[in-house]
């Protein structure tokens, strides 16, 4: 080793503290990186081996009752590569146990080679074509109920209670992440898949050589707007409700928003820490060649070149951010598979592990190399350019001017030493800038966290506090007579009933097209009710459609406009009719209409196809088992189980999260308060040693040495607010989905508790550089020239 | 390496007077700026006693010596160490903020021939006028005792002898005991006693009959 190298390991040594700050905001950042776009690659390839293994569709079409005759017309179509029909219903399962009964949704299964999103069988066997009594449950469902080969279950299909024999468990790629109908979380006590072999379900279901779900996989060349166009021209006969993509199934929609925002904050996350990395190497190195002036000097006399003292001053940069590297990609490793196994909870994967790609370490590996290198650059250069003649010289006394004290009275009347603060601020103002911005970064890091848990909270709150406020919300297995509700209304305990009416439709403007489905209700309806994302609530005007503001801008429509609406169900008619209002609301894509127009419009018969109701206190138990035994009844849920749900897996993710989130803010305000203060103190020692000499007190001139920190930390605060919030605001437009839209809500605990963490960690950081202020020399100090 | 035990100062036994301006002369390594910083309370003796009338100043706390420092003691030192980001006025205010009953900034400042240059900072000012500054900076408080540890070191003849009228001066007008560290043998006509110093003990002390001018002291 060389004498050079030697000093670099001194000279590192001796700023151990610096260097494992930043060596920890580099690790910090390398994990991000490994951690949440590791996950994201991992989650990509793993999604699309899978899919392509089990030939996931392109296309799903759901119709009344189409014959199986029309199987070869569809398999025909230009573009379309293969085509699967099944039957498909929902039934209460009865489980024996109290509550809410279960809901099972039925498939029938093709044969295993014929079947599109081929089933994974997890145990058991594959069903026997003809079997009538076996069923496949899906592995979450069999899980949370304790199902295993050989039991038995009850469901009631199509009315006749029925016994069957679990035959094996599997998991489907339509079902990776498996919701309730109109739920956006997984319930796998309550809600389960379940697949019958073809015959069996035609039997129950009186689906014989018909089908009602059609799923497609189309050629590589294949035109999907085409093939789409001929699916629904075909199917419409028979009740089509229009074809899907994969945009719209629930599954694969709530998997790829999972992906992107791990891929957003893979990226954002780790930019802000490397960020953060060159800033701290650029001020330790500048102090550091700005101390070791002298040294230079006599280097660069004794015929070290420049690129020896440049590449001394570059090695010193690079050891903490390949050290931090180093455990960065170790734990990001490790916490990458941690995440996988939390997501193997909610998506069913045949092969989901971490895997990282060697591409993925060397950009991250290369990238914070780069920052390593941008933050040194400018200091180095300083050295570099240093001739020894002058470097031999001390450096010239700073200027100070009056500054601010000039210009302000009230400034005048502070203590003399309270000025020395404000003018050091005052005189490296570039300097304080980035020091408070960088602090303010932890601050924003913990506004964005903790506010999509607010908005989420808020959100879900909204949803089932304002606007759902039913006990019970029915749904029927078809359109029924208005009358229905008469029934309704004689069982004991029901209070209240709001009936409404969904029909399919395709809204066209102007070249545009969207099926949606069309809520119809009377303007009254006071249990379940139209409200927006601040919380208002509309009242639906008697004439026109109300639309969802997402739905509005993704097809460009505005309030007043003229629309085309083509029903897919009944007589098909067309109709055309104004969007009287758009409403900013926050689950799901609506459309809503006064029900007597929209009987109207579709024509034929008053229907209904669900009812919300208000049960009196202790029988909602008691008529939610009984409508859920009554054969017109597809599914029957309560509000404020979802909820629950929803507050069951906000706390368990919410925990975490929050964990997470205070650990990276503290990295980063740590290190920034800890170099800043200890530069100041390097910078400061002689000013600082000679106030104690006149007297001052060790807490005195601790004071004076962290108050320009705490202004830093102060200044870093609203700044942090306001980056939260527009990063945020930015971060909430990206993931926003037809699924969901996490309002914009900021209440004042995430003000007030991400500017006390951030306080608590400039406290504690001060506390460590005051340990080293108290062993501070006064008089070694003072007897050496500055 | 192991740690080596050094012994700055060895029997010494010394009185400083209440008024009195004293001459601590002795060649480099002799101990002078350690007795200056026991005198001074920022450093304690491992063996013996200091007093300050009736206060034992070697038994204090760390906080016992920053109040005896506050109160009762003015450092000068070679390289003025004054604060660069304050003007000299301020620089005096540091002291007289925390004081009790001390000089007004520009008192103290006139007292050195500095009242026109009130809201200069160091850097504008020369080597002389800043060690002035220093000087104003210690006596502002009204110190029983001034402690100067080679004022004049890093300066030429002639600025030299300006400071030292300062700090004549202070000693005349305020009465503050003054002890000047030094290695210049010149400088000890000016003043009452003078202590010699070498390898950690008092080699010689006496007592000057009369004060020299400092205009007739050559170096």
């Amino acid at each position: 080793m060389n004498a050079l190298t030697r000093k670099l390991f001194r000279d590192i040594w001796h700023h151990r503290g610096q260097m494992v700050s930043i060596a920890a905001v580099t690790a910090t950042a390398l994990m991000t990186v490994l951690t949440m776009r590791g996950t994201y690659e991992s989650l990509y390839h793993a999604k699309a081996s899978y899919y392509q293994a089990s030939h996931f569709p392109d296309l799903w079409a759901n119709v009344e009752r189409a014959p199986e005759t029309i199987v070869n017309q569809l398999r025909a179509i230009d573009g379309v590569s293969a085509v699967d029909t099944r039957i498909t219903f929902s039934s209460t399962l009865d489980l024996h146990r109290e509550g809410a009964p279960a809901i099972g949704r039925f498939y029938s299964a093709s044969p295993e080679k014929e079947m599109l999103g081929a089933l994974h069988v997890k145990s058991g066997e594959w069903l026997q074509e003809g079997d009538r009594d076996g069923v496949l449950l899906s592995e979450k469902f069999a899980i949370a109920n304790a199902f295993s080969v050989g039991d038995t279950l009850q469901a009631l299909l199509n009315g006749r209670l029925r016994h069957f024999l679990v035959k094996g468990t599997a998991i489907s790629p339509e079902h990776s992440y498996a919701v309730p109908q109109g739920s956006l979380f997984p319930d796998d006590e309550q809600y389960g898949v379940l697949w019958m072999s073809r015959k069996a379900m035609s039997a129950a279901f009186d689906m014989e050589g018909a089908f009602n779900e059609a799923a497609f996989t189309l050629t590589r060349q294949g035109d999907i707007r085409h093939v789409q166009s001929e699916i629904d021209r075909i199917l419409k006969p028979y009740g089509g409700q229009g074809s899907y993509t994969r945009e719209n199934q629930i599954s694969d929609q709530i998997l790829e928003s999972e992906l992107q925002s791990n891929r957003q904050t893979g990226t954002m996350i780790p930019a802000i820490f490397l960020g953060v990395v060159a800033f701290l190497l650029n001020l330790v190195l500048r102090r550091l060649i700005s101390t070791q002036r002298q040294e230079i000097a006599v280097l660069k006399a004794f015929g070290y070149g420049n690129t020896a003292v440049g590449w001394f001053y570059v090695r010193f940069a690079l050891l903490p951010v390949l050290a931090g590297s180093l455990v960065g990609i170790v734990s990001g490793i490790w916490l990458g598979g941690l995440m996988i196994s939390v997501y193997k909870d909610y998506f069913d994967f045949p092969d989901l592990t971490y895997q990282l790609s060697g591409t993925l370490l060397v950009i991250a590996l290369s990238v914070s190399i780069i920052s390593a290198l941008v933050g040194a650059l400018g200091a180095v250069r300083k050295a570099v350019s240093l001739p020894p003649a002058e470097a031999m010289r001390p450096q010239a006394p700073a200027r100070f001017t009056k500054g601010m004290i000039g210009q302000f009275k009230a400034l005048q009347k502070m203590p003399a030493a309270f000025r020395m603060v404000l003018r050091n601020i005052e005189r490296r103002p570039v300097k304080t800038i980035f020091s408070s911005l960088g602090v303010a970064f932890s601050v924003a890091i913990l506004v964005i966290g903790m506010f999509m848990f607010d908005g989420m909270y808020y959100m879900m709150n909204l949803q089932f506090n304002v606007a759902q406020r039913e006990d019970l919300t029915l749904t029927f297995n078809r359109p029924l007579a208005e009358t229905a509700s008469f029934d309704l209304a004689t069982l004991e305990g029901v209070r209240k009933i709001e009936t409404s009416r969904m029909v399919p439709a395709r809204l066209f403007a102007g070249p545009l097209k969207k099926e949606i489905v069309i809520t119809g209700r009377r303007t009254d309806h006071e249990l379940n009710r139209i409200v927006d994302a601040s919380g208002a609530i509309l009242a639906l005007p008697l004439n026109g459609l109300v639309i969802s503001k997402f739905l509005a801008d993704d097809l460009g429509i505005a309030q007043g406009q003229q629309v085309q609406l083509e029903f897919l169900e009944g007589s098909r008619r067309f109709v055309w009719t104004q969007v009287v209002g758009i409403v900013d609301d926050f689950l799901g894509i609506n459309a809503y209409m006064e029900i007597g127009k929209l009987n109207q419009m579709v024509g034929g018969p008053k229907m209904i196809t669900g009812a919300n109701l208000s049960v009196g206190g202790d029988r909602q138990d008691g008529v939610a088992n009984y409508l859920s035994k009554v054969p017109v009844v597809a599914n029957v849920s309560s509000p404020s189980r979802g909820f629950k749900l929803f507050e069951k897996q906000m706390s368990e993710s919410l925990f975490i999260s929050i964990f997470f989130l205070i650990g990276f803010s503290s990295v980063i305000s740590i290190a920034v308060i800890y170099n800043g203060a200890r530069i100041a103190l390097s910078e400061r020692g002689r000013e600082l040693a000679s106030l104690r000499v006149l007297g001052f007190s060790k807490k005195e001139v601790a004071v004076l040495l962290f108050s320009e920190q705490g202004l830093i930390t102060l200044l870093s605060i609203p700044i942090g607010w306001f980056i939260g919030k527009e990063l945020g605001r930015i971060l909430l437009e990206q993931v926003a989905s037809e699924t969901y839209r996490i309002p914009f809500i900021l209440d004042w605990q995430t003000y007030f508790y991400s500017a006390l963490i951030t306080v608590i960690a400039a406290i504690g950081s001060s506390l460590i550089v005051r340990r080293r202020l108290n062993n501070y020399d006064l008089i070694s100090v003072l007897k050496t020239r500055d | 390496m192991g740690e080596v035990k050094v012994v700055a100062l060895r029997d010494v036994d010394f009185d400083l007077f209440e008024g009195e301006m004293l001459i601590l002369l002795g060649a480099s390594g002799s101990g002078k700026s350690t007795l200056l910083n026991i005198l001074g309370g920022l450093d304690r003796p491992s063996t013996g006693s200091v007093r300050y009338g009736d206060q034992l100043i070697s038994d204090e706390s760390d906080a016992g010596l920053t109040a005896y420092r506050r109160k009762h003691v003015g450092f000068v030192f070679q390289f003025y160490n004054l604060i660069p980001s304050l003007t000299a006025r301020e620089n005096v205010a540091l002291v007289t903020e925390i004081a009790e009953n001390p000089m007004s900034p520009e008192e103290a400042l006139a007292l050195v021939g500095l009242g026109e240059r009130l809201d200069h900072f160091p850097a504008q000012l020369s080597g002389g006028e800043q060690q002035r500054v220093a000087i104003a900076r210690a006596v502002a408080k009204r110190p029983r005792v001034l402690l100067c540890d080679e004022p004049t070191g890093a300066l030429d003849v002639e600025t030299g002898k300006i400071v030292l009228k300062a700090l004549e001066k202070v000693n005349q007008e305020v009465g503050t005991a003054i002890a000047i560290i030094t290695h210049n043998a010149a400088i000890a006509a000016m003043g009452d006693r003078v202590v010699q110093m070498s390898s950690g003990s008092i080699s010689d002390s006496q007592v000057n009959s009369t004060r020299i001018s400092i205009d007739e002291i050559i170096w």
